[in-house]
């Protein structure tokens, strides 16, 4: 059979010699290998206090965007829950009453956004797909929690909070 | 009335000896369970146990506290009394050895003078065979009353491995008791002390001795009997509570004893390069030569840790193999060649 790769190597089955047999020699080298280990930078870091940094493309927990005046960018579009690979969006839309123009920046607005983080794959198809520049994804990652409902995130859990009220 | 003679003061300095000594190897075995893990982190590139307290130092406290608070199970059909007999023996054994190692010289408090051996006895080195030989029925009488045939099965492999390399164990010791021509262990520190280490004239002698030690503390490479991560368990698998504490804390106590025990023997004990030159008062100088076989002591711990987490286990039938086909010869051969040489410098 020809070798894929030029790397392949031939097994050494030829009798131990002596100082093979002895395996002393290769225990020293085993433990000279550890002893190096035990002075080497630890993979490991202590978590909670410390974090590692993610890549700046790291796509974690959604959020639901606000535009500068504090109104949700959101229109109910739809175009995230069908870009969505795992069906992990559904959202309800709802029309935009006299009155609520500080609230909802269009017409049209989600009465209803809902992500299911357990269906959810963190792809990042909803974000490229949002015209509105509605959902982006943040630097967090979902939190353990104790139940399957705990893990569907509603609209206040993914709006960011209000830039004038919150301040 | 001989009994109005009885030396009090000899009576408390001894129990306090005992105690501190007690005290000393429970921690030290206590500190070697946290060493462990810290070792294994250091060698594998992790951190440790770095949670409870600084460094993960209350680690050992944490881990006591939680086996005694465990619930405790005496399977249904096992002989109850042999079931508790089991890891007492175990950890009454390993306590006792440390009677006869002469921890240091004497100390001098007011004008009395105190040796830091509790019992120097003249029959050391036997004194410590016979007692660690009897560990061996702390395994067997727990793996036996468990009723539970891996347990059973489980003893009767970690007794005849001990048994096994019992035997090159004792056939290296001889080839060092022929040069110093006494088994009583002070007299072995202190010749080492005015001459060079055992070590440098029993190197093969060492070697058999360490390895031997390692397969008779149940440590890796050699600790099939309770192969944590391909058995559930070993003798003790139907342990609980702190009577599993128990076997597991009298193997820690045994790796400190056997590497105190290598320090007596074969690195000096006590005794220091340029001990004598010193020009130090008796007192600093015990004190002194206490702290190097503590150093010496814990320098061996390590080594334990070091091998363990850097060998692979052996094989049932390899760990035979090496005890009876290569060790016993090897132990046989230092042992003849140490009489031929020693014959030879008499004529």
């Amino acid at each position: 059979m020809q070798a894929l790769t030029n790397r392949a190597k031939a097994v050494d089955r030829r009798p131990m010699s002596f100082a093979e047999k002895l395996y002393i020699p290769a225990i020293a080298k085993g433990m000279g290998i550890t002893f190096k280990h035990l002075f080497q930078r630890k993979a490991t870091v202590s978590f909670p206090e410390k974090k590692r940094e993610f890549s700046p493309v790291f796509r974690g927990l959604h959020v639901l965007n606000r535009d500068e005046e504090g109104r949700e960018r959101c229109t109910a579009c739809g175009l995230c829950a069908v870009a969505c690979p795992a069906e992990a969006i559904t959202m309800e839309a709802a029309e935009r009453k006299p009155g609520e123009e500080n609230l909802y920046r269009e017409e049209k607005y989600a009465a209803k956004y809902e992500i299911n983080m357990l269906r959810c794959i963190f792809c990042g198809f909803c974000e490229e797909a949002c015209p509105k520049d509605a959902v982006y994804m943040s630097e967090t990652f979902a939190p353990a929690n104790y139940q399957r409902k705990g893990f569907i995130y509603g609209k206040d859990d993914l709006l960011i909070p209000h830039p004038k009220e919150n301040k | 009335m001989t009994l109005l003679s009885i030396d009090w003061f000899f009576i408390i300095e001894k129990v306090l000896l005992i105690s501190v000594v007690l005290v000393l190897s429970l921690v030290v075995a206590m500190y070697s369970t946290w060493g462990e893990r810290k070792v294994a982190a250091w060698i594998q590139d992790r951190l440790g146990p770095n949670r409870a307290g600084p460094m993960g130092l209350l680690q050992p406290l944490a881990d006591g506290g939680k086996l005694f608070f465990k619930e405790e199970i005496i399977p249904t059909n096992s002989s109850r009394f042999l079931f508790i007999l089991g890891p007492s023996i175990a950890m009454m054994v390993a306590c006792m050895t440390s009677a006869v190692i002469p921890w240091g010289d004497s100390l001098v408090i007011a004008g009395r003078t105190i040796s830091l051996q509790i019992a120097d006895v003249n029959i050391g080195i036997l004194f410590i065979f016979g007692v660690v030989s009897m560990g061996v029925y702390g395994i067997m009488i727990g793996g036996w009353a468990s009723n539970n045939k891996f347990s059973l099965l489980a003893s009767i492999r970690a007794a005849s491995q001990i048994i096994s390399y019992e035997l090159p164990m004792g056939l290296a010791l001889i080839a060092l008791l022929m040069l110093t021509g006494s088994l009583s262990l002070k007299d072995i520190v202190e010749q080492q002390r005015h001459g060079l280490w055992n070590v440098v004239y029993q190197p093969l002698g060492f070697f058999i001795f360490l390895v031997c030690a390692f397969a008779e503390c149940n440590r890796a490479p050699f600790d099939l009997p309770e192969a944590e991560n391909e058995l559930n368990g070993g003798y003790h698998l139907e342990y609980s509570s702190m009577k599993l504490g128990f076997f597991l804390f009298a193997e820690y106590i045994n790796m400190f004893i056997s590497s105190a025990l290598i320090s007596t023997m074969y690195f000096g004990g006590y005794a220091f390069p340029y001990m004598d030159k010193l020009g130090l008062d008796g007192n600093l100088l015990t004190i002194l030569g206490f702290l190097a076989l503590f150093i010496k002591t814990l320098g061996f711990i390590f080594f334990f840790m070091w091998v363990r987490w850097t060998v692979p286990r052996f094989r049932y039938d390899q760990l035979m193999r090496l005890g009876w086909k290569i060790m016993i010869p090897l132990a046989l051969a230092n042992m003849l060649i140490t009489g031929a040489l020693i014959l030879a410098r008499q004529h």
